[in-house]
C-alpha cells in the first residue's frame, strides 16, 4: 500500500496580507508559513492508515525551496519521505500536472491532499489530477475507511453528506473531520531530518499568470445599536442597508 | 462560444446557476458572441427555458436517466464532450463544491486554465485578465488566463442579473457516459429537508459558541424562520456537533457571500470573518463591547443574544 499525500506550503490562517513590489508580489515579511490546513487533515488520516495496514506514505509538495520546513514538518508527523518539484505553484492545472507526473510515476494507491489551499481555494486540484490519472476523485471526503481494495467514504454535500463505496486507486480531498490534526513528537522531528527529500524540475508551463494584488476597500464603522432598542435594527436593515 | 455550466436542484436551475448564466451572457456580449447552457438531470423544458431570461439563447439538457443523481465524473464528461461538440473557449459556472469536482476533471481532459472565486467580470482589454478573491476574501488578485479553453468559476453575488423576458430554446444532448463513471456506489444520502440552501441564501443568521449549547438554537432558527433565512455557525460549533457540519462557514468552512449575515455570539476569529467578509451587510451581536467583529461589521448589538434575538423575530414578523 502507497500513499501520496499532497501538500501546500500556505501563511497561517492568522496571516495578515499585503503586498509589495508594487503589488504584484506577496509581502512574505512577518508570515509564517504552514502546511494547509486542509491538506494537515489528509497528512493525520493517511498516518492513521499507515498505523493500521504499514502503508508507506510519500509527502509531495510543487513550491520553492522555502517550503521545506513544511515538508521535514510532515515527515516528522509520520510521512516516511518527500518529493518537492522545484516551481511556483502558479495555477491548479500546472500543479495538478506537476502531481500527476510524481503518481504516475510512483504507482500509488491511494493519492490524498486537502479539499482546497487556504491562500486561492480553488478546490480543484484533486479532480484535475484524478482526471490526468484516469482514476476517480472525490471531495470533500470527511471520513474514509479501508477495507482491503474498498475504501468506504463520507462526502459532504450542499445542506449534508453522501456515503460512498468505491475501489483503489482514488484521489481525495478531505477536509475535517477526517482526522485530527497530528503535532510532531521529538522523536518524529528527529527521524525526520535524515529521511529522504528528492527534489526534481518541473513539466509543463503554467497557464495564468498573476498581474497585480489589490486589497479590499476598508471598512466604514460599525453603527452600533442599544441593545434595549434592537428592532430598529430591522428597520434600518429595510430602510437604510436595504436588504430586508 | 461560452458554454454554462449549471447546477439543477429539485427540477429547477439553482439561483446560483442563473448568475452564472447571467455573468456568462455578458461574457458573451463582450466577445462577440454566443452563450449556451448546459443542464444535466431531470427538469422540464418549461423551466430550463427560463436561462433565456438570464442572457443565453440556447439550452442543451443531458437528461440520461443514469445522469438524475448528481455524479461528478459523468457530469464532467457531459462538459468536457459540450465544450468539444461546440467549440467552446470559455466555460462559466457558479462556484461550489460539486461544480468544483466537475470542471476539474473537465478542466484536466480539455487541458483548460481553471480559476475560481471570480469576482468581475473579466477584463478583454489586453488578454483575458480576471479578478479573483484570494485568502478567502482577505485580499484580490488580477490573474491572466491563458490556455485554448479557460474555466471560470464565479462567486455568488458578483452580477445583479436583469431580467430579459427572453425564453431559450432548448435541446436534448445524448452524450456517451462510459461504465467506468458509475464504478462508486452512494450507499446513503443524509440531508436536511425544507433548509434553505446555506451557499445559495441571500440571508443568514449564524451562531457561534455564545449560543451555550445545542439547545438554544431556538431563538436563533426562530429569527431564521422569520426572515427566511439560512442558518450557520463557527467551526467550534461544528466541531462540538451543536450543528451539523455543513453549517461551519470561515476559512474551513463554506464561504458565503449573502447580502445579510448575522452573527449571533461569534467573535470574529481571522478565520471566521475570512468566510463571510464578502457578505453585503454584516451584523453583530455580542455582549463583549470589544469582540473584534465589530470592527468587521457594519451595524453591532452589544448585548446578550436570547435577549436581542427574540426582539429582533417580533419585529420581522411585526413588519411583515
Ligand atoms: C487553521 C484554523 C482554521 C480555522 N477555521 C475556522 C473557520 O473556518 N471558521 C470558524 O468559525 N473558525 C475557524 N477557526 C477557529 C477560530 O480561530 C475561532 O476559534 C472560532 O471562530 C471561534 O468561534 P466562536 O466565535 O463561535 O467562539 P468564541 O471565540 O468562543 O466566541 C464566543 C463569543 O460569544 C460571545 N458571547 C458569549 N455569550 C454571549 C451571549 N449570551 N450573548 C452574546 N454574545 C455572547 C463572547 O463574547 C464571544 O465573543 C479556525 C482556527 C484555525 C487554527
Amino acid at each position: 500500500m502507497k500513499i501520496l499525500v499532497c501538500i501546500s506550503s500556505v501563511p497561517d490562517t492568522t496571516s495578515k496580507i499585503s503586498f509589495t513590489d508594487g503589488d504584484t508580489k506577496l509581502n512574505k515579511a512577518g508570515v509564517t508559513y504552514i502546511i494547509g490546513p486542509y491538506d494537515d487533515y489528509a497528512l493525520a488520516r493517511a498516518v492513521e492508515l499507515k498505523e493500521q495496514t504499514g502503508a508507506i506514505i510519500t509527502v509531495l509538495n510543487v513550491g520553492g525551496a522555502d517550503a521545506e520546513p513544511q515538508i521535514r514538518k510532515a515527515l516528522a508527523i509520520g510521512a516516511d519521505d518527500a518529493i518537492r518539484v522545484d516551481v511556483e505553484p502558479t495555477d491548479s492545472y500546472f500543479v495538478a500536472e506537476q502531481i500527476a507526473a510524481v503518481a504516475k510515476e510512483g504507482n500509488y494507491d491511494l493519492i490524498l491532499m486537502g479539499r482546497e489551499t487556504s491562500d486561492y481555494n480553488s478546490g480543484v486540484v484533486h479532480g484535475i489530477v484524478g482526471e490526468m490519472l484516469g482514476i476517480p476523485s472525490f471531495s470533500p471526503v470527511m471520513q474514509l475507511d479501508l477495507n482491503g481494495n474498498e475504501v468506504n467514504m463520507t462526502r459532504e454535500i450542499e445542506g449534508g453528506k453522501e456515503k460512498l463505496i468505491a475501489s483503489l486507486p482514488l484521489v481525495l480531498g478531505c477536509q475535517e473531520p477526517i482526522a485530527e490534526w497530528k503535532i510532531p513528537n521529538m522523536r518524529g522531528i528527529m527521524t525526520a531530518r535524515t529521511k529522504p527529500l528528492k527534489v526534481i524540475p518541473a513539466a509543463g508551463s503554467a497557464l495564468t499568470t498573476t498581474e497585480k494584488y489589490s486589497l479590499p476597500a476598508p471598512k466604514g464603522a460599525c453603527k452600533m445599536i442599544p441593545a434595549e432598542e434592537a428592532e430598529k435594527l430591522i428597520e434600518l436593515l429595510k430602510t437604510e442597508a436595504k436588504v430586508l | 462560444m461560452i458554454l454554462i455550466f449549471t447546477e439543477i436542484a429539485d427540477g429547477a436551475i439553482k439561483k446560483s446557476s442563473l448568475e452564472a448564466i447571467y455573468y456568462g451572457s455578458k461574457v458573451a456580449e463582450m466577445m462577440g458572441t454566443n452563450s449556451t447552457v448546459l443542464a444535466i438531470g431531470n427538469a422540464d423544458e418549461a423551466e430550463l427555458a427560463k436561462a433565456g431570461n438570464f442572457g443565453a439563447t440556447k439550452v442543451l439538457h443531458a437528461n440520461d436517466t443514469k445522469l438524475t443523481n448528481p455524479n461528478s465524473m459523468a457530469y464532467a464528461s457531459v462538459l468536457a464532450e459540450t465544450v468539444k461538440s461546440i467549440g467552446a473557449k470559455v466555460v462559466i459556472t457558479a462556484k461550489s463544491s460539486f461544480a468544483d469536482a466537475v470542471t476539474a476533471r473537465a478542466a484536466g481532459a480539455l487541458k483548460a486554465a481553471v480559476v475560481g472565486n471570480v469576482t468581475e467580470l473579466p477584463d478583454l482589454s489586453n488578454g483575458f485578465q480576471v479578478k479573483v478573491s484570494i485568502f478567502t476574501g482577505k485580499a484580490f488578485a488580477d490573474v491572466n488566463v491563458n490556455g485554448d479553453v479557460k474555466i471560470l468559476a464565479i462567486k455568488k453575488n458578483v452580477v445583479a442579473p436583469i431580467e430579459s423576458g427572453n425564453s431559450a430554446a432548448v435541446q436534448n444532448i445524448s452524450p456517451a457516459l462510459a461504465d467506468n463513471l458509475f464504478a462508486a456506489k452512494v450507499t446513503e444520502t443524509i440531508k436536511a429537508t425544507g433548509m434553505i440552501s446555506l451557499p445559495e441564501a441571500d440571508l443568514v443568521v449564524s451562531g457561534g459558541r455564545g449560543m451555550k449549547g445545542p439547545e438554544n438554537w431556538q431563538p436563533l432558527l426562530d429569527l431564521a424562520d422569520a426572515l427566511g433565512a439560512a442558518t450557520a455557525c463557527s467551526k467550534p460549533v461544528s466541531d462540538l456537533d451543536w450543528r451539523p457540519h455543513h453549517e461551519h462557514v470561515g476559512q474551513t468552512g463554506v464561504k458565503v457571500s449573502p447580502n445579510l449575515y448575522i452573527a449571533c455570539g461569534i467573535s470574529g476569529a481571522i478565520q471566521h470573518l475570512a468566510g463571510v467578509n464578502s457578505s453585503k451587510v454584516l451584523v453583530v451581536i455580542n455582549k463583549d463591547p470589544e469582540a473584534p467583529f465589530f470592527k468587521a461589521a457594519d451595524y453591532g448589538i452589544v448585548g446578550d443574544v436570547f435577549e436581542v434575538l427574540p426582539k429582533l423575530t417580533k419585529a420581522v414578523l411585526a413588519n411583515k
